[in-house]
């Protein structure tokens, strides 16, 4: 589903990842986790193309597609979904308003039939129920005075009404109380099919508890250097990243020497 | 209650209008806004006007309209009756000693009055609860010509204890100008709720003062949308003349193209313990220039004054320009004024958040300026009114995107 080769990118010409490799299969939940700076949110930035990142070497395929051609928006509705870490307020634009254009613009790009006001309502509602937000958020400027947690559950509703084949989560655990964590985590378990893939990206492990990964990597200094299973979360909990970055260190002097 | 403008006023106006002459941008309130393609024009008033239909009527909505075409009354739907008779006729107006608009100084007013032309007038008498509201249609025709001029005249008294609705619209066709005066009174304790829509064809001039005066404990919301017209000057005057009263002045400028829109307001507190609150906002795209200058006065006299003034600008493109004057002129300690203005482009972060869902780019923009002008929009509170303006601002949208696009990239 994703293949990413060799992936330079980075910012204001400060190249953050420094050749990075990583394949995602249908169905599979990946963990990447890494301490600040290590490159994790411009990861996913760049898989979601926000501007100002640029992309110097490598190659992204979604599904068989160059990612990396598409304006924001076409990967949006080819089914990428990034659930930010720092979601904007946008007052003055309603949420479910807002929500409806974005659904029936990824259905109108697969040659469906746009919903109306009503079955739309009815599908917001049910996926509201998922996360557990309140009617009421529907009708608000998107985000506009939620709260920390409520920006992430409306983010991950979202995610439940634009079903994407694969959904980035980038640091969707910071900031939040436990009963946040476990809406959130169970919003995205409920979306967990043979067809959708998720990219967890966390600095902690407490989120990986309820929402099992497949597969772990450690990201250091713009490089995966350690790829395991769910107890690779449980170790870097334990161990902390320094012993990563010595492993990581020592690999990068054989590797010049 | 046919009102009859004197002779007298006329020309004591005219000989005004010819020892000032057209404002020239060497006149500190008109440096941003040049009348001299006007001046050039052979103007002529139109002495053969016909009533037309207009999309822009609410005649189905309002509980009475009064159309205008080209400065002639010509047709009047609904009624509001009272015991005195009804509350709004076609009239030229003013009489002389009771306008309130200042024709000594102001040119373009003395123009208005040397050349006064069909206008409503509105009395609403003491303590008369006028229902819905009174909606007051200006239709600029100028079919294979483009040297026709109108000065339309409104004068509104509401009574003490008394309230109203009223809705200015300027609409039209074609090359013309429109040069109109809107005096209110609100007497003790009235509340006014005034809307001006200013949707004048894109070839066309503008030219409005509305002066506003209130007495005490009145309250009056005055909200101008300046949407329409090639150059168009809004300008709103209000004297609080009374203690405790409140005045509420919002409005929006949206231009694109080539257009100018330039909005000049002076509330003047001249009383104790009164309030005005003033927010416009501007949305400028291609080559439009817009002019935000507030002006407001505080007496030596009016303590305790509380007065916020804002003015938020929107820029589409690097071509755009917006002047932005706040200005406040205290002559007391005891107040509470502030005043601030900005102005800014489309948030990046906004239009990458709406864009990552699926939404198109252009879609995306129109969704961001649309939420920024709908503070405005949304504050309408005559619910056919809003939905016409919000209506205006769709319309104006999807055609400024694209070349928008094509031209600052």
């Amino acid at each position: 589903m994703l293949e990413i080769k060799n992936l330079k990118a980075g910012i204001e010409g400060k190249e953050i990842l420094k050749g990075l490799d990583l394949t995602i299969n249908p169905g599979e939940v990946h963990a990447i986790m890494g301490p600040n700076g290590s490159g994790k949110s411009t990861l996913a930035n760049v898989l979601a193309g926000r501007p100002k990142y640029e992309v110097t070497g490598g190659s992204v395929l979604f599904e068989g597609k160059d990612l990396l051609e598409l304006p924001t928006e076409e990967r949006a509705r080819e089914g990428v979904f990034l659930a930010m870490q720092y979601p904007v307020e946008i007052p003055g634009v309603n949420n479910i308003y807002f929500l409806k254009a974005a659904l029936n613009a990824m259905r109108k790009h697969h040659g469906l039939e746009e919903l109306d006001a009503m079955e739309f309502l009815q599908l917001a509602r049910e996926k509201m129920k998922v996360v557990e937000l309140d009617k009421a958020f529907m009708n608000r400027g998107v985000n506009e005075g939620f709260s920390g947690g409520e920006k992430k559950r409306n983010e991950i509703f979202q995610m439940a009404v634009l079903d994407p084949k694969l959904a980035i989560l980038d640091e969707t655990d910071s900031g939040l109380d436990i009963d946040a964590l476990r809406i959130v985590a169970e919003g995205v378990n409920t979306l967990r099919t043979e067809h959708h893939s998720v990219l967890v990206i966390t600095h902690y492990q407490r989120l990986l508890r309820y929402l099992v990964p497949d597969y772990v990597h450690v990201l250091a200094n713009g490089r995966i250097v350690k790829s395991g299973g769910k107890e690779l979360a449980e170790e870097l909990e334990q161990k902390g990243y320094d012993w990563i970055d010595e492993e990581a260190g020592a690999a990068t002097g054989a590797g010049v020497a | 209650m046919s009102a009859v403008v004197t002779t007298e006023l006329r020309e004591r106006a005219a000989e005004t209008f010819a020892k000032l002459g057209w404002p020239t941008t060497r006149i500190e309130e008109w440096r941003y806004t040049n009348l001299a393609r006007l001046q050039k024009i052979a103007w002529r008033t139109d002495d053969a006007v016909a009533a037309i239909d207009s999309p822009a009527s609410l005649a189905e909505q309002a509980a009475m309209e009064l159309v205008f075409v080209n400065g002639r009354h010509v047709r009047t739907t609904g009624s509001i009756a009272t015991a005195s008779g009804s509350v709004a006729e076609a009239a030229t107006a003013p009489q002389d000693g009771l306008t309130i608009a200042d024709w000594e100084r102001n040119a373009m007013v003395a123009l208005n009055t040397a050349n006064a032309q069909d206008g409503a007038r509105i009395h609403i008498p003491g303590g008369v609860v006028a229902e819905g509201f009174i909606h007051l249609l200006f239709i600029g025709r100028a079919d294979g010509t483009d040297n026709i001029w109108s000065h339309p005249r409104n004068v509104i008294t509401v009574g003490a204890n008394a309230q109203v609705k009223i809705v200015e619209t300027y609409v039209g066709s074609g090359s013309y100008f429109t040069n109109h005066v809107t005096e209110i009174v609100a007497e003790e304790s009235a509340v006014v709720d005034h809307y001006k829509v200013e949707c004048e064809s894109l070839s066309a001039y503008h030219v409005g003062n509305v002066f506003i005066r209130q007495e005490r404990g009145a309250n009056v919301t005055s909200r101008t949308f300046a949407i329409g017209g090639a150059i168009a000057r809004n300008e709103t005057h209000v004297v609080l003349n009374g203690e405790g009263t409140s005045v509420t002045l919002d409005g929006l400028f949206f231009g694109s193209g080539t257009q100018h829109l330039d909005t000049r307001t002076v509330i003047d507190h001249v009383q104790p313990h009164c309030e005005s609150l003033e927010l416009y906002k501007g949305v400028l795209d291609q080559n439009a220039r817009g002019v935000f200058d507030g002006l407001i006065i505080v007496r030596p006299g009016a303590v305790k004054t509380v007065s916020k003034q804002t003015n938020r600008n929107l820029l589409l493109s690097e071509t755009a320009i917006v002047d932005s004057k706040p200005n406040l002129e205290i002559h007391n300690n005891d107040v509470k004024c502030n005043h601030g203005s900005t102005i800014g482009q489309i948030d990046e972060e906004a239009l990458f958040y709406l864009r990552s869902r699926g939404v198109g780019e252009n879609e995306a923009r129109s969704l961001l300026i649309f939420a920024f002008a709908s503070e405005i929009a949304d504050r309408i509170a005559i619910e056919p009114v809003r939905e016409q303006i919000r209506r205006a601002l769709f319309r104006a949208m999807p055609e400024r995107l694209p070349e928008r696009r094509g031209g600052t990239r």
